[in-house]
């Protein structure tokens, strides 16, 4: 086909303008497209820039420091290393943890450990040692460039100076779990956090914890750290608040040290004024510090497998037959129903055992104690007599009696775990257990003497001398003092008049201060002190002993109760009361309370 | 400017200008695109890019020097020289998806030779006047030399270079007058392939096309091959969907939501968007877009530089490289216009689209537009032998300005 020059270049023309207006209309569509990813959304994009290179890291707050009642530290914070990893592809991370495990002692458990905490939470940064040491930290800073991906941050640990003396009381702290994580009240917490896991730590966990800071810092694409990006939209952490207890270290640590050698046990010592506990102290106990950063595998079973359960509060969350200690809460019962006053005698006489039915109860003085009234009773602990006063006073109302006490209820003391106590509520209690048929009304001598189907905590047993010594609803205990800490009486009393009240406290006194009283060989020196022994029967081995006391007993400002597991072996060394009153005494000492008139001055120097 | 014009073969001193202006701004980006904090291949890269410059100012001064005449002589063999290179490729071929041929110290890429050789061997196709393309089927012998390059290039496979192809076609058709109507009913049976995936678009595409065949009346043979073509395409969408890689799907698909696979196939498109639309209207400022300084923009010295121009330079630093090339683009467009010989306008005129196919192609990429098919940005983009092909192309350019 030929054309025409002219034809042809009108065509190219028409043409060429068609191309123009094509191609100048996609530019200006392409420009429409910058300016609306550039100029419309920029402020949008410019946050996802920022979301993908910036990263945060959380900064741990210093948890709460513990301090005494005399404001010495209990609990304390120093200076250490947290090193992690930060999120990225699951091989680099194993490549670095192997890199580091002979560095960071992680061993092949922990490896898998982590390996699995990593599957779980890709994207939170992995923390490898929370509890790094100096050369550790110097380790990897040295070598920065191959550890690009590690974070290492200053993150306070914590420390007890007197670990083993505070142990149960105070618990310990360690990372958060996975389990632990989806527990409303841990809501907010990330992961690798540090929580008080036992003790006071994860009681007044709220408080100590402090709330955590955020910082940022800027990553490539392959997830190294390249620098720290500051532009104030980190914020600091918040500390977390003092505690004060009102403790006194200076008697725990002396509680852990003169402890019986060899032996268990616990005890606890309770101001009856205002509740504050002043002792509270387990045997064996453990080394909390160790817990700290991740508790070792191999000591958390031996720990776990020790045949004396060091792990084990024997205080709050461990209960024994109180034994000859019940004899009080049996003549308190006894006079509130009027079958017993002070000078009460019972129709058979001690002559170191008692027959109901075809069974012979024993008293433990094979020898006998003659005619005795109840003050005489109490002060040499004899069974025979209380056997005949708890027939006197019959099961029902020793039930009712006990249940109107407190007895099968918590303290309320602020520890977690602690256990009530078990003591019958009612005969249907033993209709239950053996059957309407399987037990007879002989159950209740066992009770008046503090055995059978009877188990108490040391803490419960405090509290009720409490109440004995003051002669009001005591107060429910608590290891932490402070206006934040509410102080709640636990709402009965011993429900006895003045006199009748005293006329126990007397006997109490008896026991520890007249010869032939089964404490008197262990009396303090300088101040007055009231109590109980207690032989409680062991199925296991020796019986346990027993003591329950208070002192000064005009003013008590001190109640304790203490037990030595298996401790009354042969029938005559009871471990339990020379260790209280020693305790008693140091206490009273670091009080600064004066002698009592008519006792002996004290010493100056020794 | 006159003794410019004294030089042999340069027809267009200002798009001489513009040619190395843009290409020193790319190289500049290129230096940018290699200032990361992470290890990477584009660092001192920029170097090597200066060095193949001084390469293809040689093809550019070979290419103008070159009579059109001689060029249109050399058409065939030029376009049967590129078709075994084609076929060379997939004996020995290398590179990442084996479409690099090894020369030595440099590589080439057969599939940008081949879109020269196409083009000459087009434009002398059709700008010879002993043809007649007054029916459809007379158009067998254009679409048949664009058609064996372009099977080769698909069979790389390289979607992005092979689309241009389709574009030549189109460009080179349109240039020569062929109406409108017969190029689109040429094409639609591509069309039909896309709109295969659903039945109601498709049934209205063949109302439309049925329509057109009633008004413009070609040969009813004609008529029945243009259905039945669009009936095929349209038939085979879903088999040809099915016959793709998942790799290849996702690539697809990602360009309609790259939320669909933020960690895979849109990677690239996520963060291109990110570094873009962070530069806001001035940029981060040049060399410091954190996107790329931190190597979350993938490929950021070859087919996604312009991502790193709009992170750093922001919406003027885009504008400013828009209207450098719309203004190249224009002048080229006038020599196509003005150029009496039918060979040398064709030329240019093919060469103009294949220049703004890439540009379309590689920004509506980077803003998320088009579909990521890995077409470089002439003059800017990383790439020693496709910078020489285009100044070869622009040499030719400017022998048709100067002979016009």
């Amino acid at each position: 086909m030929m054309m025409m020059d002219s034809q042809k270049m009108a065509l190219r023309r028409q043409r060429g303008r068609i191309a123009l207006i094509a191609s100048g209309g996609l530019l200006f569509l392409l420009a429409a497209a910058f300016f609306r990813l550039q100029i419309l959304s920029g402020s949008q994009y410019v946050l996802r820039s920022e979301e993908n290179r910036l990263r945060a890291i959380s900064v741990p707050a210093p948890r709460g420091t513990i301090y005494d009642r005399n404001g010495l530290v209990v609990a304390e914070n120093i200076p250490g290393y947290v090193i992690s990893v930060l999120p990225g592809p699951r091989d680099t991370i194993a490549a670095t943890i192997d890199r580091l495990a002979g560095r960071l002692d992680i061993s092949p458990e922990e490896r898998l450990e982590l390996l699995a905490k990593n599957r779980a939470r890709p994207n939170e940064p992995l923390v490898l040692r929370d509890n790094a040491g100096f050369d550790q930290v110097a380790f990897v800073e040295e070598r920065r460039p191959a550890f690009s991906r590690i974070v290492v941050e200053p993150r306070p640990r914590r420390q007890y100076p007197n670990g083993e003396a505070v142990a149960h009381m105070i618990g310990y702290v360690g990372e958060i779990s996975e389990p632990e994580l989806e527990l409303p009240r841990f809501e907010g917490y990330e992961p690798g956090r540090i929580i008080g896991k036992d003790g006071l730590e994860s009681q007044y966990e709220e408080r100590l914890a402090g709330t955590p800071g955020v910082r940022y810092v800027e990553v490539n694409a392959l997830g190294s750290i390249v620098r720290d990006f500051d532009v104030g939209n980190g914020t600091p952490a918040i500390p977390g608040e003092d505690l004060e207890l009102g403790i006194d270290l200076g008697l725990q640590i002396m509680a852990d040290s003169i402890f019986p050698e060899g032996m268990r046990g616990g005890v606890v010592a309770i101001d009856p004024r205002n509740g504050e506990v002043l002792l509270l102290y387990s045997h064996p106990a453990f080394d909390p510090n160790r817990f700290i950063g991740g508790i070792p595998f191999d000591l958390w079973t031996s720990l776990r497998d020790d045949p004396d359960k060091p792990m084990l509060n024997r205080v709050s969350t461990a209960t024994y037959p109180p034994g000859s200690t019940w004899k009080l809460i049996v003549s308190t019962i006894g006079m509130r129903t009027g079958d017993l006053d002070i000078r009460s005698y019972m129709q058979h006489v001690c002559t170191g055992g008692l027959s109901f039915g075809n069974r012979y109860f024993q008293c433990w003085n094979p020898r006998g104690h003659g005619g005795l009234d109840l003050s005489g009773a109490i002060k040499g602990s004899c069974n025979v007599y209380f056997y005949q006063a708890g027939q006197r006073i019959g099961l029902d109302a020793m039930t009712a009696g006990a249940a109107d006490l407190g007895f099968g209820e918590r303290t309320g003391i602020d520890l977690p775990f602690e256990i009530a106590g078990v003591f019958p509520e009612s005969r249907a209690y033993f209709d239950r257990r053996y059957g309407p048929r399987g037990w007879t009304e002989s159950v209740v001598w066992n009770l008046a003497i503090g055995q059978g189907e009877n188990q108490q905590s040391l803490l419960r047993m405090a509290s009720f001398y409490s109440a004995l010594a003051t002669g009001q609803s005591p107060v429910r205990p608590h290891l932490a003092r402070d206006e934040n800490v509410a102080v709640r009486r636990m709402g009965w009393t011993v429900g006895l008049s003045e006199s009748q009240r005293q006329d126990l406290v007397a006997a109490l006194t008896r026991v520890v201060n007249e010869p032939g009283g089964t404490a008197y060989a262990y009396r303090p020196q300088h101040w007055t002190l009231a109590g109980k022994t207690g032989t409680a029967q062991n199925p296991h081995g020796a019986p346990h002993s027993w003591f329950v006391g208070f002192a000064p007993v005009q003013d008590p400002r001190i109640v304790i109760a203490a037990i030595v597991e298996q401790g009354h072996p042969d029938g005559t060394v009871s471990l339990a009361v020379p260790y209280a009153s020693r305790l008693v005494s140091r206490y009273l000492e670091s009080i600064g309370l004066p002698p009592e008139p008519g006792r002996e001055p004290r010493v100056a120097a020794r | 400017m006159s003794w410019l014009r004294r030089i042999p073969g340069l027809g267009d001193p200002t798009l001489l200008g513009l040619m190395f202006l843009l290409t020193g701004l790319g190289i500049a980006m290129i230096y940018s695109a290699g200032q990361v904090e992470v290890p990477s291949v584009a660092t001192g890269i920029w170097v090597r890019q200066l060095a193949w410059l001084c390469v293809a100012v040689m093809a550019f001064i070979i290419a103008s020097r070159v009579p059109i005449r001689f060029l249109e002589w050399f058409a065939p063999w030029l376009y049967g020289l590129s078709l075994g290179l084609l076929l060379l490729v997939f004996a020995i071929g290398t590179g990442p998806s084996g479409s690099w041929l090894e020369l030595g110290p440099a590589r080439l890429q057969p599939a940008e030779v081949a879109k020269l050789g196409t083009i000459f061997m087009l434009a002398r196709l059709l700008g010879d006047r002993d043809q007649d393309f007054a029916g459809l089927s007379r158009l067998w012998k254009p679409v048949a030399v664009v058609a064996v390059p372009f099977g080769l290039v698909l069979l790389q496979p390289d979607l992005g270079s092979a689309l241009v192809f389709g574009v030549i076609l189109i460009a080179a058709l349109f240039w020569a007058g062929i109406p409108l109507v017969k190029i689109f009913l040429l094409v639609s049976p591509a069309v039909s392939l896309l709109l295969g995936f659903n039945w109601v678009v498709w049934g209205a595409w063949f109302v439309v096309l049925l329509v057109l065949l009633y008004f413009h009346r070609p040969f009813v043979l004609e008529s029945v091959a243009v259905i039945l073509a669009n009936f095929a395409a349209g038939a085979l969408t879903m088999p040809l969907w099915n016959s793709l890689a998942p790799y290849q799907q996702n690539r697809l698909l990602v360009f309609l939501d790259p939320e669909v696979d933020p960690r895979g196939a849109g990677w690239h498109l996520i963060q291109s968007k990110v570094a873009i639309g962070s530069g806001g209207l001035f940029g981060q400022g040049f060399a410091t877009g954190p996107q790329k300084r931190l190597a979350f923009l993938p490929e950021q010295h070859t087919d996604f530089i312009f991502s790193v121009v709009g992170e750093e330079l922001g919406f003027i630093g885009v504008l400013l490289f828009l209207g450098l090339f719309a203004w190249i683009l224009w002048r080229v467009l006038r020599i196509a216009i003005d150029t009496d010989d039918d060979f040398g306008s064709g030329v240019t005129f093919c060469l103009f689209a294949v220049l703004f196919a890439h540009l379309v192609q590689n920004l509506g990429m980077t803003v998320g537009l088009l579909p990521i098919t890995g077409l470089p940005l002439p003059l800017v983009s990383y790439g020693g032998s496709f910078l020489l092909l285009v100044y070869a192309g622009f040499g030719v350019i400017q022998r048709v300005a100067a002979e016009r």
